[in-house]
C-alpha cells in the first residue's frame, strides 16, 4: 500500500489528499444543505433536488453567454451575479412547485417522493427540449481556473478554495437564518408542532413555502458553483443525487450539524481510500460502512430528540 | 390507412371528378413503378417492408434519457445519409422511408423496440444503438428474427455477429496505433491508465496494457471510477506523484467534464505534455461539454475528426451543417453512423436484393470511396478496415490532425495474445 513512496512523498500525499477531502467535503455540504433543510424541516423527500441544482447550472450558462457577448468587461465577476440569479430562479421555481404540488401532499410522505421524482423527469425533459440533449460548456473567468503552487508537489486548485469559502458562507447564513432569526424560530416551531404553531398565529403555509424555496435556492447556488468542477447537461443532476441522499440520511435527517459531520466523515474516508485503493473500491467500501452504521443507528449519526 | 380503392369506387354518392382524380393517382403510381427498379417480388422474397417505390428501415437510438447526449448526433447523421440517398434516386429505384424508435437510454426498451421494428414493421435494416449494453440487449433479437443492424460506435471488440455491421472501430484499431505513435514520436516510457468502470474502458485498457508491456514499457498505474463520478482530485494527486509520461484516459459521459476541468484546475497543463494525455473517448461532441480551453493540448486516437481536409469530408461537413445548423460539431461516432445507410445501400445494390441473407453475403468486400473519413472497406468479420488518426485538441473545440496511419488498420475483434 505504501510501497514505492518516499517519506517526503507520503507527507505530500497526506497533505494533498487531506485537501482533496476538504474540497469534497465542501461539495457534499453544498449539495446536501438544501435537501437537509427541506427534508429535516418539512419531512419532504425532494427527489428533484438534482434538477434544481442543474437549473442553477443552466442559469450560470446563460449568464456566461450573456456577459461574454454583451458585457465582456464584466466577465471576470459574472459568476457572482450568476449565483444570485441561480438562487432566485431555483428558489422561485421551488416556491411554485410547493404551491402547486407539494402542499397538497404534506400528509403523504411517500407520495411526495413519487411526485418529486416525476417532477425531476419533467424538468430533465424540459432542459433537454430547451437547451438540447448535449452537455453545454460553461466558460469561466480565468482567475477561477488556475492553481496555486504551495510546494513542488502540492498545488491547490483555486476553484476548490472558492467552493470551500462559498460553503462556509452559505452554511453560516443558513445557521443564522434558522437559529437566530424570527423566521427560523417559526420554522422550528412548525417542525415541532404544526397545529400548535398555527394556533399561536404562525402562518404555517407561508413558512412551508419559504422553507422549500430557500432549500431549492441553495440547490441552485450549488449547481451554479459546480459548473466549475462538473458537467452541465439535462441529466447531470442525477450524478449528485445519490451522494446527496447518502450524506443527509447518514447525518440524521433533522440535524444540520449531522449533515455537516456526515459530509466530513464520508468525504475524508472516501478521498483517503481512493488514493490507496481504486476509485470503485473506495466507493464500495464507503457505502458498506454507511450501510453498516445505519443498521446500528437507523436514525443516522445525529437526531433531534423530540416528543412524538 | 389501408383503404381499399375499389371499395371506395363502388361506394355510391362519389362524384365523377373524384373518380377521375383517383384514377389518375393510380395511373401515376403505376407509371412510377414502370420506370423504377426491379419488381418487388424479385428484390424482396422474405416479406420485408419493401413496396414498388419505397423501402422502410428503422432508426433506433436514445433521444431521451442520459444517452441522448451522445446518440443525437448519430440520428442526425443517419437522417442526412438517407436524405442524400433519396435525392440520388434511392436504392434499386426505391426511396428510403424510416421509422424512428426511441431506446430511451434503457436497454430492455432497446430490445423491445428492436423486436417491434423487425416483427411488426418488417424493416429492411436498422441503424442503431450506441452503448455496448444496448447492442448486447438487441443482439439476440436481431439474431432470432434475422435483422440487420448497422452499429456506429467504437467499442471493445470481442464480438462478431452475422446480423451486425460494425461501422466504428473495434478496440485494437484505436489503441495500438495510438500507443505506437506516442512511443515512437514522443518517446513515452511510462503510462497511467484511467477509465470509467465498465466493459469498454476495462477491455480497452487490458489491450493497452498488453501492448505497452509487449513493447517493454511500463504501466505505473491503472484506475477505474464509477460512471458519473465527479471527483477526480485523488487520482490527479496520484498521477502527480507517479509522474507518468502518458495519461491514457478512457473516461466517458459527464465524468469527462469533471475530469478535464479538475485536471486543469490542479495545474496540469496538457499543452506542456508533462504528462501527455492520450484519450480514445473524447470526440468533438464531448469537447462541447468539457470546454475547449480545459482540454487544449490533449491527444485523441480515433478514425475521424471533423477537421479532416479531404474533399469528401468538406462536402459532408457542409451538408451536415446545412441540415442541422451551423453551430453543430461532428464527432467520430457521428461520422460512423453516417456510413451505415451508405454501406447498406452498397450491399443491397451488390446483392440486387433487400433480402437480409443476400445483403449479408454481399457485405464483405464492400468499399466506400466517398466516406468522409476517406476509403473504408468491410472486412469478412463485419468490421471496417479504416485508418487511425491522432488529433490534438485545440481551444476552439476542434482537433488538429497530427498523424494518420499509412495503411488501413485491419479490424481484429478477437485479438490473439491480448486477452
Amino acid at each position: 500500500m505504501f510501497d514505492g513512496y518516499t517519506m517526503s512523498e507520503l507527507g505530500s500525499i497526506f497533505a494533498m489528499q487531506g485537501f482533496a477531502g476538504l474540497i469534497l467535503f465542501s461539495v457534499f455540504v453544498l449539495m446536501a444543505l438544501g435537501l437537509a433543510i427541506i427534508f429535516g424541516q418539512m419531512g419532504v423527500i425532494n427527489m428533484a433536488h438534482g434538477e434544481f441544482m442543474i437549473l442553477g447550472a443552466y442559469v450560470t450558462y446563460l449568464c456566461s453567454n450573456l456577459f461574454s457577448t454583451y458585457l465582456p468587461g464584466l466577465f471576470d465577476i459574472y459568476f457572482f451575479i450568476a449565483m444570485v440569479l441561480s438562487f432566485i430562479a431555483a428558489g422561485a421555481l421551488g416556491m411554485l412547485v410547493e404551491w402547486s404540488l407539494i402542499r397538497h401532499l404534506y400528509k403523504r410522505p411517500l407520495d411526495t417522493l413519487l411526485a418529486t421524482w416525476g417532477l425531476s423527469l419533467i424538468l430533465q425533459q424540459l432542459y433537454r427540449s430547451i437547451f438540447g440533449a448535449r452537455e453545454v460548456g460553461v466558460s469561466l473567468p480565468d482567475w477561477l481556473m488556475g492553481s496555486y503552487p504551495l510546494t513542488e508537489t502540492i498545488e491547490v486548485p483555486i476553484n476548490g478554495i472558492f467552493v470551500m469559502v462559498l460553503t462556509v458562507l452559505i452554511t453560516t447564513a443558513v445557521y443564522f437564518l434558522i437559529f437566530r432569526s424570527g423566521w427560523g424560530r417559526q420554522v422550528r416551531a412548525v417542525t415541532q408542532n404544526r397545529i400548535m404553531s398555527g394556533a399561536v398565529g404562525i402562518n404555517t403555509e407561508r413558512v412551508d413555502r419559504l422553507t422549500f424555496g430557500i432549500g431549492c435556492g441553495i440547490a441552485g447556488i450549488a449547481g451554479s458553483a459546480f459548473t466549475m468542477i462538473g458537467s452541465t447537461g439535462p441529466t447531470a443532476g442525477q450524478l449528485y443525487i445519490v451522494d446527496t441522499f447518502l450524506v443527509v440520511v447518514f447525518g440524521g435527517a433533522q440535524s444540520l450539524f449531522g449533515t455537516i459531520a456526515s459530509a466530513f466523515a464520508i468525504s475524508q474516508s472516501q478521498s483517503a481510500m481512493e488514493f490507496f485503493l481504486s476509485g470503485s473500491m473506495a466507493k464500495v467500501l464507503t457505502l458498506l460502512t454507511v450501510v453498516g452504521i445505519l443498521m446500528l443507528r437507523p436514525q443516522g449519526l445525529f437526531s433531534l430528540k423530540i416528543r412524538r | 390507412m389501408s383503404i381499399n380503392p375499389s371499395e371506395n369506387l363502388a361506394r355510391p354518392g362519389r362524384s365523377p371528378r373524384w373518380r377521375r382524380t383517383m384514377a389518375s393517382v393510380l395511373l401515376a403510381a403505376a407509371s412510377t413503378v414502370a420506370v423504377a427498379g426491379p419488381p418487388t417480388a424479385e428484390v424482396n422474397t422474405t416479406g420485408l417492408a419493401v413496396t414498388d417505390d419505397t423501402v422502410t428501415i428503422g432508426i433506433l437510438h436514445s433521444v431521451t434519457g442520459t444517452m441522448a447526449i451522445s446518440e443525437t448526433g448519430s440520428v442526425q447523421a443517419e437522417k442526412l445519409a438517407i436524405k442524400q440517398i433519396n435525392d440520388m434516386g434511392g436504392i434499386l429505384g426505391r426511396k428510403i422511408e424510416y421509422i424512428q424508435e426511441d431506446g430511451a437510454s434503457d436497454w430492455p426498451t432497446f430490445a423491445e423496440k428492436a423486436k417491434k421494428l423487425l416483427v411488426n414493421d418488417k424493416v429492411a435494416s436498422v441503424m442503431g444503438c450506441w452503448t455496448s449494453a444496448s447492442r448486447k440487449a438487441v443482439l439476440p433479437v436481431f439474431e432470432q428474427y434475422n435483422g440487420m443492424l448497422y452499429y456506429p460506435t467504437f467499442y471493445e471488440g470481442l464480438e462478431q455477429s452475422p446480423n451486425v455491421i460494425y461501422t466504428g472501430q473495434e478496440a485494437t484499431q484505436q489503441i495500438i496505433a495510438g500507443i505506437d505513435w506516442v512511443v515512437k514520436e514522443k518517446g513515452a516510457k511510462t503510462f497511467f491508465l484511467l477509465g470509467s468502470d465498465y466493459i469498454w474502458p476495462r477491455t480497452s485498457n487490458k489491450i493497452a496494457r498488453k501492448h505497452i508491456e509487449k513493447l517493454g514499457l511500463k504501466v505505473v498505474g491503472e484506475e477505474y471510477y464509477p460512471l458519473g463520478h465527479t471527483q477526480f482530485n485523488s487520482v490527479i494527486n496520484k498521477i502527480r506523484l507517479k509522474k507518468p509520461d502518458v495519461i491514457y484516459a478512457i473516461v466517458v459521459g459527464g465524468s469527462n467534464v469533471a475530469f478535464y476541468k479538475q485536471l486543469k484546475a490542479a495545474g496540469i497543463d496538457l499543452t506542456k505534455e508533462k504528462p501527455l494525455l492520450l484519450t480514445i473517448s473524447v470526440t468533438e461532441d464531448e469537447i462541447r461539454g468539457i470546454g475547449g480551453e480545459n482540454i487544449e493540448g490533449a491527444y485523441a486516437a480515433m478514425k475521424y475528426f471533423q477537421s479532416l481536409g479531404n474533399d469528401n469530408n468538406q462536402a459532408f461537413v457542409k451538408a451536415f451543417k446545412e441540415m442541422w445548423g451551423d453551430d453543430i460539431v461532428i464527432g467520430d461516432v457521428t461520422q460512423a453512423a453516417y456510413l451505415g445507410p451508405w454501406l447498406w445501400k452498397a450491399a443491397v445494390e451488390k446483392a440486387g436484393s433487400f433480402d437480409i441473407d443476400k445483403v449479408r453475403a454481399a457485405s464483405p468486400g464492400i468499399e466506400l470511396t466517398t466516406a468522409p473519413e476517406g476509403y473504408v472497406r468491410v472486412h469478412e468479420n463485419h468490421h471496417l478496415w479504416s485508418k487511425t488518426r491522432i488529433g490534438r485538441a485545440k481551444a476552439d473545440g476542434q482537433y488538429e490532425v497530427v498523424y494518420e496511419t499509412a495503411d488501413l488498420m485491419e479490424p481484429d475483434p478477437f485479438p490473439a495474445g491480448y486477452q
